[in-house]
């Protein structure tokens, strides 16, 4: 079990350490060993420098596209869900079906297929090429008809329809207050898996400029000298560096992930009924 | 993977055909569209749309003729078409194994063996890798897998890794993709077991042990026959997202300065196809196989476990 929690916790120790040394101490003094907090400075300031504050353009991109999505996927499923769960219409299980397929099948198998959507409809480069597809978010649907399927009496909203109120008034007055800890949820799942989406972007997005912080640091790594002699000569970026690129780019989900711990199980215990 | 007998299957038949004939109790009326509108958009154009444009340009040339299954036998013939499944086949079966054994062992253990504080912490511990998933996670194995400056140097020369590019041979790529999965992915999928094995009543485990059933006993006879559900979803999750690799096999090909193959994973290939040879219709064949490959799985998990659930009970 010890040997275990190693092998998950020394490489995030090793990573943390990193930036504080220098790329010679990094490779002569002891691999878990602290340098000095200066040195963070500097490895910050060669990382700042690098494309004139790419970095922290990356970080901006990141954060719109990963921002917008969220709004959309909420606009879009918290409705949804609550429809799918507490009303009845025509197409409702052939919406849930594809649904759920859609959601089991792993988002990369759609990206090169939506690449050559984007393409035919010029839309390669733009924002939107990002923002739209990571909004269609299936599993939040799911997630949302799960919560209120379970968790929402209809003999509430029956009693909220004989007393005059509209179908719109029925979700905002009822279902949107209780739909707090469900839209958590979602929200958590939907802003982590686009942070961290490097596929789409990959593929959409041509220029530097536009990338999210994933694509950029694929880019700082080609820039590395120890991974890329060539293009890599006489630039700053070296492994203390790249470390810090790391850990200042995953820091968003790094700090969810702290506080999320329980939210990871009843979202995927929530897969399933419990049987 | 087999999908026998999930538990409840049997008390779980739709009560379709009783629902036809009364009216149902609760409507929504013209607004239900209304809500499920912006959804239903984004899932005609992100979901249903470029499938049928995939499906539309694996069938056709770049001239837009009808060609019927050339573009898929031209793709199967390529000689880098099945060294991409082939490299993927054995990392899914590495990737798969360890996964359920490891991630089940470790839950049964940090449930029943392990003192509840330390097991929190250690639950934690396994889980928070999985923030660093996708590029940051490929990074930080480079590092890891440099003898030069990794904290396991002394593991990786023991075992005759003496320099980066020695570790970095594509013979060991399955491995080291099977290393940074599973130090991402695995965490998350041991809470979740584990969250499982909570749910499984304290008194059907005392009664084992009133029987004199011990640990290994109660684990192997109790305790994971009663989460197979789960290991069977976790298996086939794992199995569709294991297919369809491309960051990481990309990255690693950048590291090792083109020594791993461009078109190591079939994603790859349908890239390259793409954006080098600039034949969509070829890339969109390759999709297709990707495509059928994660339709067979969700389909499989939808249509043959109870684990969703469609209906109201």
């Amino acid at each position: 079990m010890a040997l275990f929690a190693l092998f998950f916790v020394l490489p995030v120790i090793w990573l943390l350490l990193a930036p504080s040394k220098t790329a010679d101490q990094v490779v002569h003094d002891w691999p878990l060993s602290f340098g000095s907090f200066s040195q963070i400075g500097h490895a910050w300031s060669h990382l700042i420098s690098f494309q004139n504050h790419a970095l922290l353009t990356w970080m901006r991109n990141s954060a719109i596209y990963s921002g917008g999505s969220l709004v959309l996927t909420l606009a879009t499923s918290v409705p949804a869900g609550y429809a799918l769960a507490l009303t009845r219409f025509r197409g409702r299980t052939t919406l849930l079906v594809v649904t759920l397929i859609s959601m089991i099948m792993p988002s990369a198998t759609l990206v090169l297929p939506i690449f050559l959507e984007m393409n035919q409809f010029h839309l390669i480069g733009t924002i939107w090429s990002v923002i739209l597809p990571f909004s269609f978010y299936p599993f939040g649907v799911y997630l949302v008809y799960i919560y209120f399927a379970t968790s929402l009496p209809r003999e509430i909203i029956a009693a909220a329809r004989i007393d005059g109120c509209s179908e719109w008034q029925v979700f905002t007055r009822i279902a949107l207050p209780l739909a707090r800890p469900v839209v958590g949820l979602v929200a958590f799942f939907s802003f982590v898996g686009n942070w961290n989406n490097f596929f789409l972007p990959y593929l959409v997005l041509p220029n530097s400029d536009q990338f999210p912080v994933q694509v950029g640091l694929n880019q700082l790594l080609s820039s590395t000298p120890s991974f890329n002699p060539v293009a890599g000569a006489g630039l700053n970026i070296t492994i203390p560096e790249l470390a810090l690129a790391i850990i200042v780019a995953i820091l968003p989900v790094l700090v969810l992930f702290l506080f999320s711990q329980r939210s990871l199980v009843s979202g995927m215990l929530a897969g399933a009924t419990k049987g | 993977m087999t999908l026998v007998a999930m538990d409840s299957a049997t008390n779980a038949v739709p009560s379709r055909p009783s629902r036809r004939g009364a009216k149902p109790r609760w409507e929504g009326g013209i607004a239900s569209y209304l809500f499920v509108a912006g959804y239903t958009v984004l899932l005609a154009a992100f979901g249903i749309f470029p499938t049928g444009y995939a499906l539309y340009l694996a069938f056709t040339n770049d001239r837009g003729q009808f060609v019927g299954f050339n573009q898929f036998s031209k793709v199967a013939g390529d000689y880098r078409f099945l060294p991409a499944f082939e490299n993927i086949a054995v990392y899914l079966a590495l990737w798969l194994v360890m996964l359920v054994v490891m991630t089940v062992l470790t839950a049964v253990a940090l449930r029943s063996w392990v003192r509840p504080g330390l097991s929190s912490l250690l639950r934690f511990l396994y889980y928070l890798p999985g923030a660093l998933a996708g590029v940051a996670s490929v990074l930080v194995w480079l590092f890891m897998l440099d003898p030069s400056v990794s904290p396991a140097g002394p593991l990786l020369r023991a075992i005759g890794q003496d320099s980066f590019a020695a570790t970095l041979n594509p013979s060991h790529l399955p491995v080291i993709l099977f290393l940074i999965a599973f130090w991402t992915g695995a965490g998350g999928w041991i809470v979740v077991m584990y969250g499982a094995l909570n749910n499984i009543s304290e008194d059907v485990l005392e009664a084992a042990r009133m029987d004199g059933a011990g640990r290994w006993k109660t684990a192997w006879h109790i305790q994971i026959p009663m989460i197979r559900k789960w290991i069977t979803y976790m298996s086939i999750l794992a199995f569709a997202a294991g297919t369809q690799l491309f960051v990481e096999p990309q990255l690693l090909q950048t590291a090792s300065l083109g020594r791993v193959s461009p078109t190591w994973s079939p994603n790859q290939l349908a890239y390259v196809y793409a954006f080098q040879q600039g034949d969509f219709n070829g890339a969109a064949a390759i999709s297709i196989f990707l495509l059928v490959l994660g339709l067979v799985c969700a389909g499989v998990l939808v249509a043959r476990s109870d684990l969703f659930k469609l209906e109201e009970q």
